[in-house]
């Protein structure tokens, strides 16, 4: 490809990023990724970076061993390289500028990635997620509420998917007003319908009414809203800004909804902070817990001091609002923040997976994605940085949202069918231009980029993967019993989600993982079943009755197929693996622990069984070619020789 | 009896109990000597039965006639009692205030409690220093079990069998033993038994202002160093804390009269400064406010976790020098009760697998706390509500329960038992009908005659159904050295503790039964594979002579 200067470059060092080790190997760089590939035979590690994860590259200045390269990825990996000639860092550098900003979006991995599928598959992977019949599950269209063709050709609202549900009395010219009178023209329509109470969760942008604007067919289409509901008179408008920036945006012909104008509606602020903020406070964070030899106490200062778990809660605390409102009153309500792509895409999606146990299912999850962030038009190709771009634009909205989800399943560990990898997977994917899914901005960018002819499906390929993502703690029933969620919003239950923001950075996981234990002993107790059935099967051919499988305790839940035997939970199936009496072997029976699945298809790593990844496994004696150190370093917490 | 005179409304009808997460229950308030006890008559109801010991701090409030108590426990729970009746109010108050503060450690529950359970084990036997002895033996001939300290006289803090060097005679001891804090000289906290390794214990050698030194002090520990080889000395104090100890007639080992030995100090904070972060802490974790960054700067303001991180990363330091570098470790601070302990006992768990066993837990606990003379009584005399002077209380062992549980969280499969087994020492070391913890020493428990007049915790735990609750299902022995990450990201607050009270756990319990079903099923099915094969196996033998022509 023309963009790469140089293909290879030998002798380079990777540095570990938390301690003072470093391996030493080939750097390969490829059309799509670059390549590690670690010198030493034995536990050759190989690591795989897709360049469009990579989200920034720094040469920093030369050392006396050579020029270091600084690779910062969206999916949070961080590598450090050293490359011994400066000629060849340069050749690496430039090349991957050039190929992490991609200019169109042909350049874009998911046009060239093929799995080895023919068409026909490729067509149904498009097929799996069906929105019409998400809407029908919901129990839409109905007496109240039915399907509009104003959006079939994209005439209304861009930014809109084509099918957009109103209530009945909506007619054409109150939706076209009403269009004309919001931001982008995105008039409210229909997100979710809580069937149970009928009551709607509609979404929109904002309304243009300046400091005195008003617009009857808004305010019709409002009260249409209202009347399609049978419980309440009332209706509730979520502004998710904070009330300041909702001010501002009056002085610019914007605002929101004043109450003197609209009949019976509830207005409320909930006080989500804009992209800028969410995308400096990310940024904050990753400073924070990628320093060296962090203390407790500047760990928590910058936790605190990005924000980050704060703005994690707002949206939480959004969406119990929206939740009660819904479930308890009964009231319909519509939310809205600016454009009515990102904070109220988040506080929709939050506030559905909270009301139905749908959601919580891998398909629901996938639907409700699909429903909420793609098909309303979340921006994913600017806030993800898919092509060159504003990077004003970029913000870690989704992410945010999936960090919601994840904080939700540490609560209630029994009412996900899936596991936080399968979130990490979906960040991984957003992120790696791979799928077509997430290509461009809006639905009709996505037509008119053709991914349903010429990219694959992320839906389809997570689905024929799912064992991997599975809870082995779910609990079917726990939807029946417990369809409505009702998260503690207290701030010491919100945590730092370790495994996404580290999930390259293995010393710092738990050794042993208990996910992992319960999901082979469940994938063991399916094969035990079988084995026992078969053997009965015999047994009774031999003429020996025997009662059906009797165990004394039953399985709780249905069988689920079985899970290959050679994939290790969550890793990808063109990851290497590392079988467990390797591990017994490599370490010279010194450590424990077990292997962080982490990485993707494109992104294949298999990091190495160096004994030694723990904090503190370097005391210098252990050499033997220095036997009095002045100093013994730990790699958390520095301990030194006072003599 | 003496209790009589304390209570002056012994009981109280119509009182309203309010607990976090659970149902009111109203009903009647009665006191005994020992305890409070709130009945509501009803069938199938719920008793509360609090321990007066297990207060920790009452506030009182009136509305109009009637008044509330609010009881703050040891265990951190806080209850609520609505009393109609002024007098009646204040009478309970007054009484619950005196009986929870009784001087007089043979007045405590444990020297009246009988048990309603059958005492198949006597926990005050399992765990005899003569027994572990016969352990070390079968390994090494290098250590003998030292008597001098028979009569407590040399060390009031040691309990009378040490293990020390096989060439160090009682004479040696006993001026070693005036040549350091509290009379705590060197004796033997742990042997590594795959290299030999061993770890020490001892209190601050005295050097005083003038840099006296102790020749014996020297040989004894310099008799555990192999030929050749360096030992470390970890003094769990700042450097600076180290120096200020010289003034005070204490210090530390001087490089120049103990050249083979190299010193690491660590900064494990003193017992005040850890009272006050528990205090901190336990403030932060039930402030109802709903905002974010007034939780996480408590949290940090307690530097509870920064604690945590310190005393790991020391006890993770002298598991390293003994496993990786193959040396000797000599651990003390200033008086070798506190810190020093969290420190050996901690980096046994790393070192030793048998520390991970149920067993082998209880026998490090009785070893290196008990019997080792950490002032349980005067730590545990109050806990986080505490207000006021304190009297020496710290939550030392609490430290080093909650470094057990985050090194039980990195490795949730090496551990036997399970987190309530830990929740269930922090609560038994501060309120218990049990005499495993009371007193300071080893020779307080014998002048208080423990073991013939109270029963022993263990006697109760070990039994098979009390044992059933503290198994860790997913336990698989591994016999491997465990190195946990001490990154503030892989350390967490014990919600299980300071947390317990604030959140339901019905998710989190469900949750784990559902985890011990999916285990107990595994085992099911296996039995019943086996049965099968079995019947099949039988069957094609028996049927195979007639196939064969």
């Amino acid at each position: 490809m023309e963009h790469i200067r140089t293909s290879k470059v030998e002798q380079v060092r990777l540095l570990d990023r938390f301690s003072n080790k470093s391996t030493t190997g080939t750097l390969h760089l490829t059309a799509t990724h670059l390549i590690f590939v670690e010198s030493n035979s034995t536990s050759a590690q190989e690591i795989w970076i897709l360049h469009h994860h990579i989200a920034s590259v720094e040469k920093l200045s030369l050392t006396t061993s050579g020029c270091p390269l600084v690779i910062q990825c969206r999916n949070f990996r961080m590598v450090h390289f050293v490359v011994p000639r400066e000629r060849d860092c340069h050749d690496v550098y430039s090349s991957l500028l050039r190929l992490l900003r991609p200019e169109s979006y042909d350049e874009l991995y998911a046009f060239s990635y093929n799995p080895k599928q023919n068409d026909r598959q490729r067509e149904e992977g498009w097929q799996l997620i069906d929105l019409a019949a998400e809407f029908e599950r919901m129990g839409v269209p109905c007496d109240q509420w039915q399907l509009t063709d104003v959006n079939r050709d994209y005439k209304v609202c861009e930014t809109y998917p084509r099918d957009l549900y109103v209530p009945i009395t909506a007619s054409k010219p109150i939706i076209m007003g009403s269009s004309k009178f919001r931001s982008k023209g995105r008039f409210p329509v229909l997100t979710y319908f809580y069937q149970e109470k009928k009551a709607a969760v509609c979404r929109s942008s904002q309304p243009l009414s300046g400091f005195s604007a008003r617009c009857l067919e808004d305010e019709h289409m409002l009260q249409a809203v209202s009347k399609a509901n049978p419980n309440t008179r009332y209706i509730y408008v979520i502004d998710t800004r904070p009330k300041l920036n909702a001010l501002a945006n009056r002085a610019a012909g914007k605002g929101y909804e004043n109450e003197d104008n609209y009949s019976n509606i509830r207005f409320q602020f909930v006080g989500i902070e804009n992209i800028h903020v969410m995308r400096s406070s990310l940024q904050k964070l990753q400073e924070v817990v990628g320093t060296r030899a962090l203390s407790v106490t500047d760990y928590l200062v910058g936790l605190e001091n990005s924000g980050w778990l704060r703005h994690v809660k707002a949206i939480v605390d959004a969406a119990i609002f929206l939740t009660r409102a819904v479930t308890v009153e009964g009231a319909s309500v519509l939310v809205h923040c600016s454009d009515g792509w990102d904070r109220t895409a988040q506080v929709c999606s939050l506030g559905s997976l909270l009301m139905d146990p749908y959601y919580r299912t891998i398909k629901g999850f996938m639907v409700l994605i699909e429903k909420d962030w793609i098909s309303f038009g979340h921006k994913f190709a600017d806030r993800c940085d898919q092509l060159d771009g504003d990077p004003k634009e970029v913000s870690p909205i989704f992410t945010q949202f999936l960090e919601c989800v994840w904080q939700l399943t540490e609560q209630f560990p029994q009412a996900f069918q899936f596991s936080e990898w399968f979130l990490i997977q979906i960040h991984e994917h957003v992120h790696s231009c791979q799928f077509g899914n997430f290509l461009g901005n809006s639905q009709r960018q996505r037509e008119e980029l053709q991914v349903k002819e010429k990219t694959h499906s992320l839906w389809a390929h997570l689905l024929s993967g799912q064992q991997n993502y599975l809870n082995p703690l779910y609990c079917p029933s726990y939807g029946y019993t417990n369809p409505v969620l009702e998260p503690s919003t207290l701030p010491c239950h919100f945590k730092f989600w370790r495994n996404m923001y580290h999930q390259f950075d293995r010393p710092m996981h738990p050794r042993q993982s208990i996910l992992k234990q319960a999901l082979t002993l469940k994938e063991n107790n399916r094969e035990l079943e079988s084995i026992a059935q078969n053997l009965q099967a015999k047994l009774q051919k031999l003429g020996v009755s025997t009662s059906p499988l009797e165990v004394r305790l039953s399985p709780r839940e249905c069988a689920l197929p079985p899970r290959p035997k050679s994939l290790i939970l969550g890793a990808p199936f063109s990851r290497k693996e590392v079988h467990q009496e390797d591990e017994d072997e490599l370490v010279e029976g010194e450590e424990a622990r077990e292997d962080i699945p982490v990485g993707s298809d494109g992104d294949r790593t298999v990091e190495g069984g160096s004994a030694t990844e723990n904090g503190y496994g370097e005391l210098p004696l252990s050499c033997g070619s220095k036997p009095e150190p002045a100093m013994v370093s730990l790699e958390f917490g520095v301990a030194r020789m006072t003599c | 009896m003496e209790f009589a005179e304390l209570i002056k409304t012994p009981r109280v009808d119509g009182v309203v109990l309010h607990r976090p997460f659970l149902p009111l229950v109203e009903g009647t308030l009665c006191l005994t000597g020992h305890h409070l006890i709130l009945s509501s008559r009803q069938d199938n109801t719920e008793e509360l039965w609090l321990l007066h010991a297990d207060i920790d701090f009452i506030e009182k409030r009136f509305v109009g006639s009637s008044g509330t108590i609010i009881v703050k426990c040891k265990d951190l729970r806080i209850i609520q009692l609505d009393i109609p009746g002024m007098e009646e109010c204040l009478n309970i108050a007054s009484s619950i205030e005196a009986l929870s503060t009784l001087d007089s450690v043979s007045l405590m529950y444990p020297f009246f409690y009988r048990p309603m359970f059958e005492v198949i084990e006597d926990g005050w036997n399992l765990f005899l220093p003569e027994e572990s002895f016969k352990d070390l033996e079968s390994m090494t001939d290098e250590w003998r079990l030292s008597e001098v300290n028979r009569d407590f006289s040399i060390c009031p803090s040691y309990p009378p069998l040490v293990v020390v060097p096989k060439d160090t005679d009682d004479d040696t001891l006993l001026k070693v033993a005036s040549f350091r804090h509290g009379g705590r000289f060197p004796v033997l906290s742990y042997y590594h038994k795959k290299n030999g390794m061993v770890m020490m214990r001892a209190g601050q050698p005295l050097i005083g202002p003038n840099g006296r030194r102790c020749k014996e002090d020297e040989k004894l520990i310099n008799a555990t160093l192999r030929a050749g080889k360096r030992g470390y000395i970890i003094d769990t104090r700042a450097t600076a804390v180290a120096q200020q100890a010289k003034a005070r007639g204490g210090g530390f080992e001087q490089e120049a009269n103990y050249p083979q030995w190299r010193r690491i100090h660590k900064t494990i904070e003193r017992y005040s400064v850890l009272q006050d972060s528990l205090i901190k802490l336990v403030e932060a974790c039930n402030d109802q406010s709903h905002s974010m960054d007034r939780w996480l700067s408590k949290l940090e303001a307690s530097n509870w976790l920064s604690h945590i991180k310190e005393i790991l990363t020391t006890a993770c330091l002298a598991a390293q020098c003994i496993d990786r570098e193959g040396a000797t470790v000599l651990v003390h601070g200033t008086e070798g009760t506190d810190s020093t302990l969290q420190v050996t006992s901690l980096a046994q768990i790393l070192l030793d697998p048998s520390c991970r066993t149920i067993r082998g837990f209880q026998a490090l606990v009785e070893r290196e706390w008990l019997q080792a003379g950490h002032p349980f009584q005067h730590r545990c005399a109050q806990s986080a509500y505490s207000s006021g002077k304190l009297h020496g209380e710290a939550p030392i062992f609490l430290l080093f329960l909650d470094c057990t549980w985050q090194i039980l969280r990195q490795f949730p499969c090496s551990f036997e038992f399970n987190e309530n087994f830990l929740v269930l020492l922090f609560e038994h070391a501060y309120a218990t009908q049990f005499g495993t913890f009371l007193g300071n020493s080893a020779a307080e428990r014998a002048t208080l005659k423990l073991p013939q007049k109270t029963v022993s915790l263990w006697s109760w735990v070990n039994r098979p159904q009390e044992m059933e609750g503290f198994v860790n299902p997913l336990y698989e022995p591994n016999s491997l050295v465990i190195w946990p990450s001490v990154a503030p990201q892989s350390l967490q607050l014990w919600e299980g503790v300071f947390l317990r009270w604030n959140r339901s756990s019905k998710c989190l319990d469900e949750a784990y039964e559902e985890m011990v079903h999916i285990i107990e099923y595994n085992k099911e099915l296996q039995k019943k594979v086996n049965s099968l094969r079995r019947q099949l196996a039988q069957l094609e033998t028996e049927g195979s002579p007639l196939h064969t022509p």
